[in-house]
């Protein structure tokens, strides 16, 4: 099998707030169709990393790239805004508490950004939200408010709703931390189908059996530093570094 | 001198297209607060000191001063910088950017108190942040305004009544011709105290349908 070029790539990111170093000189390069988990402890980093690859939290230095076009340019603002909208068409996220618009259906929430931003027609539109309503099984709730989904349907509704703009990737920022745990595994499902569809994904995630099912690579990030990377089998079951061995038998015994 | 509405009839007419006038005048001054209030909160919140102090300014001007002066102003004073604008026009004018300053300091704080992960979510879908006011924040935010918003409404429509000091053929000053006429200033003010009352309960009743259709939009 031929090795594929970086299709997301992370170079040297540093990120600071203030004297507080949060990533400190992370690379990291996911190939296409792979699905890649960032575990570690609240505050080592893993949300922020995620959250500067569609610079949504801008990296104080270093580089995003994606697919040989480098995210976090230097442009003027008006040229900036422009270039990232047009990335951030391609990069689909997934967040802990769903963020649904609470004042559209759940045909409103998937349509709204097809048809501004590629101007699809509205039957265009509802066809591509029946497609991806089917996609997460929930076609029947099309015209639910928010309000009235439980959180795991509200959470798969997030994820078709990214899924429409027919994303390069999409990353999720622990999607399922937020849900009572009956309600984990329909969202769980959707993902695993996903990652059966080869849709290049990085999950932040707390959860270690998921990521031991469905990943192709396992990262452990620990104080804004990438500790040891590796398939997920060699990560939970012999990791080298002493510091991830304390995270998981920490975790196990947790859970 | 004891009440005789029997005066009241020949001049029915004249309190009643008064009436009609105060309707007209709160219903656009109303739309021109409530739109004014967005315009202002996106410049209060969105735009550069260039653009937002001087909004300042002019905010202060509209929350410090009274409204009557403010009306003096713009139908006598901007006669003089050669702007002769008709009373109904000025009085609109008026009441529609006094209580648009209002309806801003309203709105700024409900489109703050949307939950920040909106902006994000649309901002990561693609949407620029135009766009993501307009479509996904400020739609929230005025969800949450109708009641306060409400309240200024009725108040605008009372506060109307203040127009007819620069001519505007409302209410109030259809009764004051009438009672220009009869000499009957109780049973004249008394009618048009209950029109501004009926007029109020019907505003009422529309704020209450809105209210309600919005609760079951969620």
């Amino acid at each position: 099998m031929e090795k594929n070029q970086p299709f997301v790539e992370i170079r040297h990111a540093r990120k600071c707030y203030g004297d507080l170093e949060v990533l400190k000189d992370i690379s990291l390069t996911v190939d296409r169709g792979e699905i890649v988990a960032i575990i570690g402890p609240s505050g080592s980093g893993k949300s922020t990393l995620l959250r500067a690859i569609n610079d949504l939290d801008p990296l104080t230095s270093g580089e995003v790239w994606l697919e040989g076009t480098l995210v976090n340019q230097v442009l003027p603002h008006h040229r900036y805004e422009k270039h990232i909208n047009q990335v951030r068409q391609d990069i689909g996220m997934v967040f802990q508490h769903f963020n649904l618009f609470p004042h559209l259906t759940v045909r409103g929430n998937i349509t709204l950004a097809p048809r501004m931003l590629k101007g699809l027609s509205s039957e265009e539109a509802d066809q591509l939200a029946v497609d991806q309503l089917e996609r997460v099984g929930l076609l029947d709730r099309i015209d639910f408010y928010p309000s009235r989904l439980s959180g795991g349907q509200k959470q798969r509704v997030a994820i078709a709703r990214a899924l429409a703009m027919k994303p390069k990737v999409m990353l999720f920022d622990e999607a399922t931390s937020a849900l009572d745990p009956e309600l984990v595994e329909e969202v769980n499902l959707v993902m695993k189908r996903l990652a059966e569809e080869h849709m290049t994904m990085i999950i932040v995630t707390h959860e270690m059996a998921f990521a031991a099912s469905v990943c192709d690579r396992v990262i452990f990030m620990d104080h804004g530093v990438a500790i040891e990377s590796g398939p997920p089998d060699r990560i939970f079951q012999n990791p080298t570094e002493e510091r991830t061995r304390a995270f998981l038998s920490r975790h196990l015994r947790n859970s | 001198m004891g009440l005789d509405f029997s005066v009241v009839p020949p001049y029915l007419d004249i309190i009643l297209i008064g009436a009609l006038w105060t309707v007209a005048l709160t219903v656009g001054a109303g739309l021109l607060s409530f739109f004014g209030g967005i315009f202002f909160a996106l410049i209060a919140l969105y735009t550069p000191a260039i653009l937002r102090l001087p909004f300042r300014a002019f905010e202060w001007l509209f929350m410090g001063t009274p409204l009557l002066l403010q009306l003096f102003l713009i139908y006598f004073g901007l006669v003089q910088m050669g702007v002769d604008l008709p009373a109904f026009v000025a009085g609109l004018i008026g009441l529609g950017l006094h209580f648009a300053v209002y309806n801003s300091e309203i709105i700024q704080a409900s489109i703050l108190a949307v939950d920040k992960g909106q902006m994000e979510a649309a901002r990561t879908l693609g949407f620029s942040r135009a766009q993501a006011l307009r479509k996904v924040v400020v739609p929230q935010a005025v969800r949450e305004v109708v009641p306060p918003i409400g309240n200024n409404m009725i108040a605008l429509l009372k506060d109307s009544a203040l127009v007819s000091v620069i001519g505007v053929g409302e209410l109030t000053l259809s009764a004051q011709l009438a009672i220009g006429r009869t000499y009957r200033p109780f049973e004249f003010y008394l009618v048009a105290a209950i029109l501004y009352y009926i007029v109020n309960l019907g505003m009422e009743a529309v704020l209450r349908r809105l209210e309600r259709r919005i609760r079951l939009a969620r």
